[in-house]
């Protein structure tokens, strides 16, 4: 897995600054050679794709010399651009698509959210052998569905030094979300430290990008203001635990500079509108391992479509998407320019453009929001929220014993589980009020068969009992309307997994599910180990699944980061805790000590990849193949 | 002498116990933070506890419906065995011009390492005394390795010693980084070391680290100037500051305390039986 990016160094001092926000002018630096010039359709602008359609399409990838933040590195690009090409299809179409390596080393392209036959899902290793130096492989599928996608290298870690590409799919019967203009929004992340370098620091310290931690002078200035037992108190259980609440991200903008459409903050890309035009904008979180928050202070975004596919309309302030997700939203526009900020979850930078009337202007820019710290009911779910929070009946005895024990519960720990109660709200009770509607249905179903609701009984598994795991959560909560650490009372309105909800149509299996899978996210920061079950990759087992059957599978997330959970070859449909359908998804964010569950209908044979898409926790482990037979 | 055997006791059984360590910190380790609130961390599965294989259908990696043929070819980083030194202490004592390394590096994956440490002091730019473990690591618990190996002691003036080593490490609750090891040379000798540090961040770069580490010796060791019972305490309190979070200069003050027969011999050497000095260093990781 390791790719040894040549270390072209110029050695210049980096102000901090500089490294951050990035060169104005950084990105690829070589022009296309000649022998690729016929592969690209138009001019590489800085932060503009070209753009490649129809049913053949040729693709290469070459390590391409790039300069985001003052030091040269080798990228590996497709078609020398960063980002890839934007690809634009049409669903009903069967496409080729030709992919030639020239690189030293043997590559792969998958793509992300696509349903096709198994051989052409581009995993090396589970879907085919990858594509060897100097050779080219035939991608050939026919498009099923309609949509904003993406695609990406699936081999070590080439995703995050370059190849990522947009793919927009566009409806055989005509767009049904109407606009006037569609852009294409693609967050990414560059380090110029070599990939796995910054993997085996990790392997070392798993702190050492993390610079937001406690201080000491934190705590006394806690103890002026809270008293002593009470900052002690608001400590006792992490320390106790050797856990870190302000571990939000493993990678910050200390190794990071934040990418939008391959363009650095001070580089600001500019998406330009017509005055009175209504604007499509395609965001595709194409970052190797940076979850993001995105809004455009002066504008709603109304989030039409999640992962490709069609969703209710939504208005919102903000939404946080992780690696894979993606999310479309309408704008209107009616000032001269608008920020696109994107900060990254752990507040330690951003990615940011402008939407303006033409090139050169900018936007007021807003500050980075306050670093929080998880809170207990991130840690501990229901039990971090005094056992007060919509989980089963069954546990409301446990969780008011727990409540006993809260006393040790800081106040700000409070304030954040109050926080996370308060502020879903109208949210949380309309959900309740649906769930409440829905119990009287599903409990007489419940007799009849038991899995018409996801079960809330948590199994470990036997191997979360080990070295790998470094926490168990025994009461996770499902709480879909949670925005998530540092977006809870922010005086916005934040999209939630509750706000999604497939239109008419888009889920069309309402068979209830015939078995049952409990999974659990684990992992232990201290070792920079994640998994399954506590079970890395190498020791795991695939999951077995049969064509066509009707399967749930529940996610419990036993650790203190948000995972944004891909399962490819078939679609992810989110329910409620009643068992209520609720959207389709390719990538499902689960977020600390939440329990969450989809259901499946495998229709495509063979075997597929299942894994966190923050490429280092996949990397590390947290991996699983799934067969379908 | 009376005290002197019962130092010689209290070793013996300090000794002993530090090999039963490993159980009772992972027991320690995974006590239920309290009865109602159950058992976030360690612990051991329950009867019932889910089985990970049970959705398998006995399928493998290799084997199974649509499995690539051939020998499985991805291996991602829990397969993948990383390295690592983590410089410590390299400092200087500008009062007798001299100085200590204490080096650690290890080889292996998450759960299996190759680990060597190595201390030592240097004087005149001589080295005057080195200790060297070289261990295997295996992790016990989620926060501790157990570690097991040889103890190569090279005295430049006294007799080269070579112990067998049994030890943890590892992060105990509230951030402490513990190594306790204990060893057993030739003709019945035993030691016991142990090594506590604590980091407290004044902010995200400038960091005081108090440190402490004693030893005990079941067997006096003339040759080496080493009396039985508690040899030596030192206690440091070392600023560094992190320009990087592998390249960081300290200063520091370093107290130590030498007890006994230790002491006794030391001073019939011609040394001090205890010290302050100011130290300046430097800690790296690569």
């Amino acid at each position: 897995m390791t790719q040894q990016l040549p270390q072209h160094t110029q050695a210049l001092q980096l102000s901090r600054r500089r490294f951050v926000q990035g060169l104005a002018a950084g990105g690829v630096l070589a022009a296309a050679p000649a022998w690729l010039q016929a592969a690209i359709n138009s001019n590489t602008d800085l932060g503009t794709a070209p753009v490649l359609s129809g049913r053949e399409i040729d693709l290469v990838v070459a390590e391409t010399p790039v300069n985001f933040t003052g030091v040269t590195r080798m990228a590996t690009t497709i078609n020398g651009s960063i980002p890839s090409p934007t690809l634009r299809l049409r669903e009903g179409d069967e496409v080729i698509i030709r992919v030639t390596n020239r690189l030293p080393i043997a590559t792969s392209i998958h793509w992300h959210g696509i349903l096709l036959p198994y051989q052409m899902d581009g995993v090396p290793g589970i879907s085919f052998k990858g594509i060897p130096p100097g050779e080219t492989f035939t991608y050939r599928f026919t498009l099923r569905q309609s949509g904003t996608y993406w695609y990406h290298s699936h081999s070590g870690f080439q995703e995050m030094t370059g190849m990522y590409g947009a793919l927009i799919i566009e409806p055989r019967q005509g767009e049904r979300i109407k606009a006037d203009r569609d852009l294409v929004v693609q967050l990414s992340d560059w380090t110029d430290e070599d990939p796995m370098h910054a993997f085996s620091k990790l392997k070392m310290q798993s702190d050492i990008y993390n610079f937001n931690q406690p201080t000491f002078f934190e705590f006394t200035k806690d103890v002026s203001t809270m008293g002593l037992q009470a900052a002690l108190e608001k400590r006792q259980m992490w320390n106790r635990m050797r856990m870190n609440p302000t571990d939000l991200s493993d990678l910050s903008a200390a190794t990071m500079t934040f990418l939008m459409n391959g363009t650095t903050p001070a580089g600001n890309w500019n998406g330009i509108f017509k005055r009175g035009e209504s604007i499509r904008l395609r965001f595709i979180n194409a970052s190797s391992n940076s979850f993001f928050d995105v809004r455009i202070p002066g504008l709603k975004l109304t989030v039409v479509q999640a992962d490709g596919q069609d969703v209710e309309p939504v208005a919102v302030d903000e939404f946080r998407f992780g690696p894979g997700e993606t999310y479309d939203a309408l704008v209107e526009p009616e000032e001269d320019a608008y920020s696109i900020f994107a900060q990254s979850i752990d507040r330690s930078g951003y990615a940011r453009g402008t939407l303006a009337l033409q090139q050169g202007l900018s936007a007021p820019l807003p500050a980075l929001d306050p670093v929080e710290w998880l809170t207990m009911a991130d840690m501990m779910g229901t039990m971090g929220q005094g056992g007060m929070a919509q989980v089963g009946m069954d546990h409301a005895a446990m969780g008011h014993n727990a409540m006993k024990d809260m006393k040790g519960m800081n106040s700000s720990g409070m304030a954040g589980m109050m926080g996370s109660m308060s502020q879903g709200g109208m949210d949380h009770s309309q959900h309740g009020a649906m769930a409440m509607d829905h119990s009287k249905h599903s409990m007489q179903n419940a007799t009849q068969n038991p899995l018409i609701k996801p079960s809330t009984t948590v199994k470990h598994a036997r191997t979360e009992y080990g070295a790998s795991v470094d926490m168990r959560v025994d009461m996770p909560s499902t709480r879909l309307d949670d925005p998530g650490i540092g977006l809870r009372n922010n005086g916005r309105r934040v999209l939630t997994l509750a706000d999604l909800k497939s239109i008419d149509g888009v889920l069309d299996d309402h068979r209830p599910p015939t078995k049952e899978l409990e999974l659990h996210l684990t992992g232990n920061m201290e070792r920079y180990s994640w998994s399954f079950d506590g079970l890395e990759f190498g020791k795991s087992s695939p999951v077995s699944l049969r064509q066509g059957e009707r399967v749930r599978i529940i996610l419990q997330n036993d650790t203190m980061m948000t995972h944004p959970m891909h399962l490819h070859g078939m679609w992810s449909e989110l329910e409620t805790d009643q068992g209520e359908l609720r959207v389709r998804r390719h990538t499902i964010p689960v977020q600390p000590a939440q329990r969450i569950s989809f259901l499946t209908t495998p229709h495509d044979l063979g075997r597929w990849a299942w894994h966190c898409h923050l490429l280092f926790h996949m990397d590390a482990g947290m991996f699983r193949e799934v067969v379908v037979s | 002498m009376k005290t002197k055997h019962m130092q010689q006791l209290i070793s013996s059984v300090l000794a002993v116990s530090v090999f039963h360590a490993p159980v009772l910190l992972a027991e320690m380790d995974s006590k239920p933070m309290s009865h109602e609130m159950g058992q976030m961390q360690g612990g051991s599965a329950p009867d019932n506890a889910r089985d990970p294989h049970a959705y398998s259908d006995g399928y493998t990696l290799t084997e199974g419906p649509y499995a690539q043929s051939g020998p499985r070819q991805l291996k991602l980083a829990d397969e993948h065995a990383f390295w690592a030194v983590l410089g410590d202490r390299l400092e200087y004592y500008e009062d007798s011009d001299s100085g200590i390394f204490d080096l650690q590096a290890w080889y292996g994956t998450t759960y299996d390492r190759f680990v060597v440490k190595a201390e030592g002091d240097f004087d005149d730019k001589r080295l005057e005394e080195s200790q060297t473990d070289l261990l295997w690591g295996h992790a016990l618990s989620a926060y501790f390795d157990v570690q097991l190996g040889l103890r190569l002691d090279q005295y430049d003036e006294g007799r080269d010693r070579q112990w067998l080593a049994l030890g943890i490490q590892g992060l105990a609750p509230y951030w402490f980084e513990l190594d306790i090891t204990a060893y057993v040379g030739d003709s019945g000798r035993t030691a016991l070391t142990v090594e506590a540090e604590y980091e407290l961040l004044l902010s995200q770069k400038l960091i005081l680290q108090p440190r402490s580490e004693f030893t005990l010796y079941g067997k006096e060791d003339l040759k080496n100037g080493l009396g039985s019972g508690f040899s030596d305490f030192s206690l440091g309190l070392r600023l560094r500051y992190e320009f990087t979070r592998q390249f960081a200069p300290y200063l520091g003050v370093e107290w130590f305390e030498t007890y006994d027969d230790t002491a006794n011999y030391r001073q019939a050497a011609g040394q001090d039986r205890s010290d302050t000095q100011l130290v300046a260093g430097l800690k790296f990781l690569f």
